[in-house]
């Protein structure tokens, strides 16, 4: 690790080298908040930038603390926060550009803040409103799936939907460390390869498959699996905003050029529960946690900005107190969620007239509607 | 419209999808089929035989041995705009894929609120008969027609396969296509200026007075001859081809029974759970009053399909559906 050097000045500070981190995983800042040299990976950004990025950061955390709330008073049914994985999603969020189609897990509420999908389309799942809610096409953002690996292979036929028809830009797909052992995500990895299609598979390696550890999952990094597979597969500091951003955009880059799919693992870590029904503190330690806390990825973007005063404490405070208004902007529409009439339920089922589905909803009409006036 | 297309001729069930396939992707660019072997060697029964060789590589797709993989892209490919029609090689290989068409084929467009559609046809060859090894043989409708947001039809002859593939395609919600495989040699003469029956359609193939005779796929082959025997016996047996399994069109079925007073599903899947069995259920709640019998099922039993050298004895043939009309007679 490089030594600290808190307090030394202005963005354009002499970048160190890499010196003794991991060569295997792609680094740009490190967790005190200072920039270090790869290789391979750069990134080079204007202030605004830099503070656009801690900023997006701070609202998903906010946003995501919200849906946790809201959950543990009753007005969501579940929520599956994303505390700790950031920088993963917000570094490759921004790095995606309009024409790019990004396929989410549940979890992607990061992505979804990039990509300009209003934060309260999400809650509607969780609050057992519908089963997705939105058009995926409006901000080229598919609907949240939830079984594990399945939108790999539609991020797979997406992108060579995309190749046939000559269109720009790349799909990124994102899946979890545990969706690596599923069928599917290995299906997409062959099906991507042989195609050649564009796609960036995005794993955030978050450590944790709900209780099942790295070490229940695979014997070999996962990055490395992508060479088995024909494409390249690189491993990036997952808490690096900077490096998920430099190392998304290569990637989709080099999808978007016809060089074929890539794999990104961002190595992190969820800080939170698996969802607000998972208790982490029966299966993990609390050094653990406090070992992966000391790599808070808003944390070391705040000490970067600070020591090379491209933020004062005037913009903080600032951001602060946009996430305020954001998180009750998001409760108050939230609460004002109404229930679906149950009726509702038979539409969009299907695109043409189907019988059964037109009996069943006269039927059960006609049911629910013999309840009226008898209270 | 190629000349191959407007002139009556004498074809086989798997040529007429081969024509049907071969006209959708003439109408249709945004039309591709995808599946296992159906490029140069045509399919392992050849209904894709000369397709890829017009449309070329990228319009007839032969693709990795992932049956999940081919489905899972599909429902891609139609999020781009794509009308995939899939080819699974056979029926007992469909299950590697279930999980896609249950979870995500049907109920996308629900999810989305109707703003996205999977139009998306997934060709199945299905049923025995063929001398075939394990899985090879199996009839596994009834796991999709319970599933919402899935139609499901099958073909029983070759002029059916032809249109019902068509309109099949052309439809915006995701369809299940069964094809019979022990039929797919089964020979008819074709009109393509003719006007197709309504794919979601039962249909009475052969009208009758006494009893009724309902069937899809491959049985519906099976209830003709049985009506034939019966008819030299005297008796009077109506038959009905299902063709559509959802949605289920009883309508037909209905007036079938109000005038017959007996009903004698037939399907090989076996007939606990069946289709014969939700149809036996309607059947009994709207005809209650017309029935003269309790509704019949012929069928399989509750067992693994078994080895092919007892399948004929497993199979329902017409001695078997003959003898369920007895019983139907004999209350």
């Amino acid at each position: 690790m490089v030594t600290s050097r808190k307090g030394a000045g202005g963005k354009t500070a002499a970048k160190k080298k890499a010196g003794a981190t991991n060569p295997d995983l792609v680094q740009l800042l490190t967790p005190e908040g200072d920039l270090v040299e790869h290789p391979e990976y750069s990134i080079d950004l204007t202030p605004e930038e830099y503070r656009g990025l801690y900023r997006d950061m701070v609202l998903v955390r906010r946003i995501d603390a919200e849906g946790t709330a809201l959950q543990r008073q009753g007005e969501l049914g579940l929520w599956a926060p994303l505390l700790g994985q950031e920088a993963a999603q917000v570094g490759s969020g921004r790095a995606q550009t309009a024409e790019d189609y990004a396929f989410p897990t549940y979890r992607e509420h990061g992505v979804a803040w990039c990509r300009d999908v209003d934060p309260v389309n999400l809650l509607g799942m969780f609050r057992g409103v519908n089963n997705g809610g939105w058009d995926p096409n409006e901000k080229n953002f598919h609907l949240y799936t939830i079984v594990i690996g399945s939108q790999t292979l539609h991020a797979t036929g997406y992108a060579m939907g995309m190749q046939r028809d000559g269109r720009e830009g790349a799909v990124i797909a994102y899946f979890g460390d545990g969706a690596s052992s599923q069928g599917d995500v290995n299906e997409a990895f062959v099906f991507a390869s042989v195609n050649n299609a564009p796609v960036v598979f995005f794993c955030q390696n978050n450590q944790w498959a709900i209780s099942e550890p790295n070490e229940r999952q695979f014997r070999v990094p996962l990055y490395q699996r992508a060479a088995g597979f024909g494409f390249p597969g690189v491993r990036v500091d997952g808490n690096d905003v900077l490096a998920c951003l430099a190392v998304t955009r290569a990637a989709l880059e080099h999808a978007r050029s016809g060089n074929g799919p890539m794999l990104v693992e961002a190595f992190t870590y969820r800080m939170g529960a698996h969802t607000t029904t998972d208790d982490p503190t029966r299966y993990r330690s609390a050094d653990e946690l406090e070992e992966w806390k000391a790599k808070d990825p808003i944390m070391r973007m705040r000490a970067f900005l600070e020591n090379s005063k491209n933020a004062d404490e005037a913009f903080f405070k600032e951001v602060d107190d946009e996430a305020d208004a954001v998180a009750a902007d998001i409760r108050a529409r939230c609460v004002a969620m109404t229930d679906p009439q149950p009726i509702s339920i038979f539409d969009h089922v299907y695109a043409e007239p189907h019988p059964l589905m037109d009996e069943e909803r006269a039927e059960y009409g006609a049911y629910w509607e013999s309840f009226e006036g008898a209270h | 419209m190629s000349e191959s297309t407007t002139k009556t001729q004498q074809i086989s069930l798997s040529k007429g999808i081969n024509l049907g396939l071969r006209r959708a992707l003439e109408d249709d660019p945004k039309v591709l089929l995808m599946g296992e072997d159906i490029g140069k060697l045509g399919g392992v029964f050849r209904v894709t035989d000369g397709l890829q060789k017009d449309f070329g590589e990228a319009r007839v797709v032969d693709t990795p041995l992932a049956e999940s993989g081919i489905v899972g892209t599909a429902v891609g490919l139609a999020l781009a705009g794509y009308r995939p029609v899939v080819e699974i090689q056979f029926d007992g290989f469909v299950y590697p894929a279930f999980d896609q068409i249950v979870t995500q084929v049907a109920k996308m467009r629900a999810r989305a609120l109707g703003k996205v559609s999977m139009p998306i046809v997934i060709r199945i060859p299905f049923g025995g008969g063929i001398g075939a090894v394990e899985h090879h043989s199996e009839s596994p409708e009834a796991y999709f027609a319970m599933t919402a947001g899935l139609r499901v039809v099958a073909a029983s002859n070759p002029v059916e396969a032809y249109w019902m593939i068509q309109q099949a395609i052309a439809s915006d919600d995701p369809v299940i296509f069964f094809e019979p495989k022990r039929r797919y040699w089964d020979k008819a003469e074709l009109d393509p200026t003719a006007t197709p029956y309504p794919l979601y359609a039962s249909r009475v193939v052969r009208p009758g007075t006494d009893a009724t005779l309902v069937a899809y796929g491959p049985m519906v082959k099976t209830c003709l001859e049985a009506a034939a025997a019966a008819a030299d016996e005297g008796r009077s047996l109506e038959v009905i081809d299902l063709r559509t399994l959802s949605p289920l069109d009883l309508e037909p079925v209905y007036a079938s029974v109000r005038k017959t007073g007996r009903l004698i599903t037939v399907h090989e899947a076996s007939v606990f759970l069946g289709m014969g069995a939700e149809i036996a259920a309607k059947v009994t709640e709207k005809c209650f009053y017309s029935l003269e019998a309790p509704v019949l099922r012929v069928g399989a039993p509750h067992t693994p399909y078994p080895p092919s050298r007892v399948e004929e004895e497993f199979l329902p043939d017409l001695d078997r559906v003959l003898d369920a009309v007895d019983r139907a007679f004999a209350f």
